[in-house]
């Protein structure tokens, strides 16, 4: 069945009994990654999730989990997707105890959907959405991440407990849904940036926090790169505790923007901004932004490249150079946004259509950038055009690579999750 | 000539001779860590000055098949470092230097074996700190911190180790030497650091670390507030989370608890208080101006009948040292005690204070609490003799009981103190048989031969390589002509 698209008559039945029925013949529209897919099925619970991957692994079919399907065009494609296991039915949250600051939700909940819910008890989940309509459980699995970041973490640290299934259709747990924790391995951490290669995920507890009395971005332009990182890297390193440092170069431009977000009580936010103005510069405003707006990636197109790139805090500012080199040298349009307060940023190039080599020899400019500032750091290619895709590693040079083939070779010994798309080939 | 003996002829001339102790007294010095209930004399103890030798070590471990345990200050409370009687104790206590301390990329690079606290007093001049302190912080190292995932008092703000770990190196069980994660966030592949942190040791040695530093905060305000009771204590904790306040610390203790921190180190905490909180805000300083009334005035509704605030960094010492010598002031009420570290979620707080405090009435035992309110990680003392006959078994049945307790109410059983070899035995009260099957998958990827740290976290290890409910085709018994058709 491996490499094959057009499930038979009774696979697709044998699917379906296991879902309640929920299971349908793939369309166009459900490829992934360019890859064209069998059989779409949607368990409702984590016991049909289990049936489900029981099945298939008898019949020996490759597997790709997706949630909402918002960016399951980032990473390498799959080299087959017989059976896509689709977790927008693993829907709603199953707990919510305020006083805990906790909330348990199935994975295919929209973090928009959480935050609906616990907004009322003045909570939040703070997971920023780069694509907006995520799900909890592929937010998880791709490590996205945007301003807030810098104060709240990322998945990986607001997720406390999971429920997972293996490629055999066993279920396990990990964590627990106290935040303090260490009983047993943090099979979270594993699953989270593991692009569904360890197993899916069906269930998260997550960790909330306090919806801030009072927030105000301030922003403010320079015309020169240098000045932008400095301002940046003066805010980061003061005792403000702002809650996001955004810098931003648009394709083309000479210099760059810096954005702050600040969040406390209505007092201490007045006095905070106006320290952070003073380290911003004479141009600083206030900018009445929306955060949603902020942690939004917009693009890039199908012809376009998404690399997201980490560097050291103190390598901010030779990124921000690269991606003016790109434009110079290679003549391709290419812009950056991101946490200038961590280090982690987007580098957006837009239509490479033709401009393979080019294209090629940024994410090479990228990724030596990454990795020459004071130690390394790493250029992941999210989304590319498919002929780029054919060009380039995706990945990187990754430590640890041995461990990780072993630890795949343990959790899915016939590689049939997402095959394909991970480091190294996984 | 056994494969210690082996092990040991062959580590002569690859190590300093002074860094292969095979004497009985000297090895019987290390034959328990914080947690002295459990004894093992190690079969022979390495001192390793650099990854060389911890390499070295591990390479001929796996070559020979033979068990090792790594050993930071040995302060850790769940027999996490329990030597193995057959085996090698990896101590990293010499490898103490720090290599790197770099504020304006907020990190530093250190070796396994220096001390939490060093790492503190070596960013403050820069105006930065490492964040996660345990009590032990003193004298714990960097290395048992990320071995066990170490909390401490200020994580409810914070956070634990693994949020603060950026990258490290592994000497992974078969001797190969790997970098986990990049200096930069978000390393791409598995977050193999991530699972290391926390492992306790079973996955492998790390050899150093690069971990984050934080900015200083610009105010710090302590306060300690006096109460008729622990569920007033209790209601005041959840009226200030319920606020939206998040402090950088909130801890309890009970009646028990302060008599005894009085009688060690005479904290001067008010007078006839039924529980006392330790508060504490920091953060820029108009934030912590404003939530200090509001703490207060929580406090105050509670019922809290004084509320002290210190007033520069001496008084500030002087409330916390009460709250830091805790376990080691029950010392002077009781001969010995068990430390217990489950976690509940806080909102159950009261209920489960009660119900422990009817548990130790129906067995006779004295039960001191000290704990960090603001997370719900409870410290129960259980207190007893082990001279007079049967108080030891009281003890420790008490202590199991607490421990379903604190499950029954959705907690765990272990929210910084790590499960070691103590609390092995509770882990099936916590995870399904495919919940520690899973995990023990991660186990057989670094460790397939159980040599790192055998016997701790897991009740029962995994054999690698088998794969239950997964076999295709015939079962591997009758393959082997050793069974019917079933």
């Amino acid at each position: 069945m491996v490499g094959t698209t057009h499930a038979s008559g009774a696979v697709l039945d044998d699917l379906a009994g296991s879902v309640g029925g929920n299971a349908r013949e793939a369309t166009p529209g459900d490829a992934v990654a360019g890859v064209p897919a069998g059989v779409v099925a949607s368990p409702a619970t984590t016991e049909e999730a289990s049936a489900l991957l029981v099945l298939a692994a008898r019949l020996g079919l490759t597997v790709v989990a997706r949630g909402r399907g918002t960016v399951l065009g980032w990473g390498p494609p799959p080299r087959s997707a017989d059976l896509v296991v689709d977790t927008s039915r693993l829907d709603g949250i199953v707990e919510h105890e305020a006083g805990d600051l906790v909330c348990t939700a199935e994975a295919g909940t929209r973090i928009d959907d959480v935050n609906a819910q616990v907004a009322g008890a003045g909570q939040q989940l703070a997971l920023d959405q780069p694509v907006p309509g995520a799900s909890l459980g592929g937010t998880l699995s791709t490590g996205r991440s945007g301003p807030r970041r810098m104060l709240y973490g990322t998945p990986r640290d607001l997720v406390v407990g999971i429920t997972m299934v293996r490629a055999d259709g066993v279920v396990a747990k990990a964590g627990g849904k106290v935040v303090k924790n260490v009983a047993g391995y943090d099979l979270a951490k594993l699953l989270g940036g593991a692009y569904g290669t360890l197993g899916i995920v069906t269930r998260m507890v997550v960790r909330l926090h306090p919806l801030p009395p009072s927030s105000r971005w301030l922003t403010c332009s320079y015309p020169d790169l240098d000045a932008a990182a400095g301002a940046a890297a003066a805010v980061t390193g003061s005792q403000l505790f702002p809650t996001a440092v955004e810098v931003r170069r648009s394709a083309g431009a000479a210099g760059a923007d810096v954005q702050v977000l600040l969040e406390g009580t209505e007092r201490g936010v007045r006095e905070r901004a106006a320290a952070a103005a003073e380290l911003l510069g004479d141009d600083a405003g206030e900018a009445d932004l929306d955060t949603a707006d902020v942690a939004r990636l917009d693009g890039p197109s199908d012809a376009g490249l998404l690399v997201k790139v980490a560097v050291p805090l103190t390598g901010i500012a030779r990124l921000l150079h690269t991606t003016r080199e790109i434009e110079d040298r290679l003549g391709l349009s290419c812009g950056v946004v991101g946490s200038a307060g961590v280090g982690v940023l987007h580098v957006q190039l837009a239509d490479v259509t033709g401009e393979t080599s080019a294209a090629v020899q940024a994410v090479e400019l990228l990724r030596n950038t990454a990795r020459q500032t004071s130690g390394a750091g790493s250029a992941v290619v999210l989304h590319a055009p498919a002929e780029v895709r054919a060009h380039v590693d995706s990945w990187g040079p990754i430590t640890g690579l041995d461990l990780m083939r072993r630890v795949k070779d343990e959790f899915d010994p016939d590689h049939r999750l997402s095959a394909g798309r991970f480091v190294g080939g996984i | 000539m056994t494969a210690i003996d082996d092990l040991t002829a062959r580590l002569r001339g690859r190590l300093d001779d002074s860094a292969v102790i095979t004497d009985e007294a000297r090895r019987r010095t290390y034959e328990c860590d914080g947690l002295a209930a459990y004894a093992v004399v190690p079969g022979l103890v390495v001192l390793a000055h650099d990854a060389d030798d911890v390499q070295t070590v591990l390479a001929l471990c796996h070559e020979l098949g033979v068990p090792f345990v790594a050993r930071g200050s040995g302060t850790g409370l769940s027999g996490g470092a329990l030597p193995h009687s057959e085996g090698v104790l990896v101590v990293l206590s010499q490898m103490r230097e720090i290599l790197d301390v770099d504020p304006a990329a907020q990190r530093a690079v250190v070796q396994p074996g220096v001390l939490n606290l060093d790492v503190t007093v070596a960013a403050a001049p820069h105006g930065y700190y490492y964040a996660p302190d345990p009590s032990s912080q003193q004298i714990c190292s960097i290395g048992g911190n990320v071995a066990e995932n170490s909390g401490g008092a200020h994580c409810l703000k914070y956070g634990f180790t693994t949020n603060h770990v950026l990258s490290a190196e592994l000497v992974a069980p078969d001797g190969t030497r790997t970098r986990l994660g990049t200096t930069a966030p978000d390393a791409p592949g598995y977050d193999l650091l991530g699972t290391v942190v926390g492992s306790e040791g079973t996955l492998g040695v790390v050899t150093e670390a690069t971990v984050k530093l934080t900015r200083a905060p610009q105010a710090v305000k302590t306060l300690l507030a006096g109460f008729e009771s622990t569920d007033d204590a209790g209601t005041a904790t959840s009226s200030i989370i319920g606020a939206g306040i998040v402090p950088a610390a909130i801890e309890m203790m009970d009646a028990l608890a302060i008599h005894a921190a009085e009688e060690a180190v005479h904290c001067n905490y008010p007078k006839g208080a039924g529980a006392v909180l330790v508060i504490e805000l920091d953060g820029p300083t108009a934030e912590v101006d404003a939530q200090l009334d509001e703490v207060k005035a929580h406090c105050d509704k509670a019922g809290s009948f004084e509320i002290r605030q210190a007033a520069d960094d001496t008084e500030r010492a002087l409330i916390w040292r009460g709250r830091k010598s805790a376990f080691a002031a029950v010392g002077r009420i009781s001969p010995d005690y068990i430390v217990q570290d489950g976690v509940i979620p806080r909102t159950a707080l009261a209920a489960v204070l009660h119900r422990m405090g009817e548990l130790a009435d129906e067995a006779g035992v004295r039960v001191a609490n000290v704990f960090h309110a603001g997370d719900g990680n409870l410290h129960p003392l259980v207190l007893f003799d082990g001279e007079v006959e049967g108080e030891t078994e009281a003890a420790e049945a008490l202590s199991g009981q607490i421990l379903a307790l604190c499950l029954e109410h959705g907690g765990s059983i272990t929210g910084e103190h790590g499960v070691g070899a103590d609390k092995a035995k509770h882990m099936v009260e916590m995870f399904t048989p495919d919940d520690l099957d899973t995990m023990q998958l991660v186990r057989c990827a670094f460790d397939p031969r159980h040599l790192s740290n055998p016997g701790k976290v897991f009740p029962t290890p995994r054999l690698c390589g088998e794969r239950p409910g997964r076999h295709k085709g015939a079962h591997p018994l009758q393959e082997a002509g050793l069974a019917e058709v079933f």
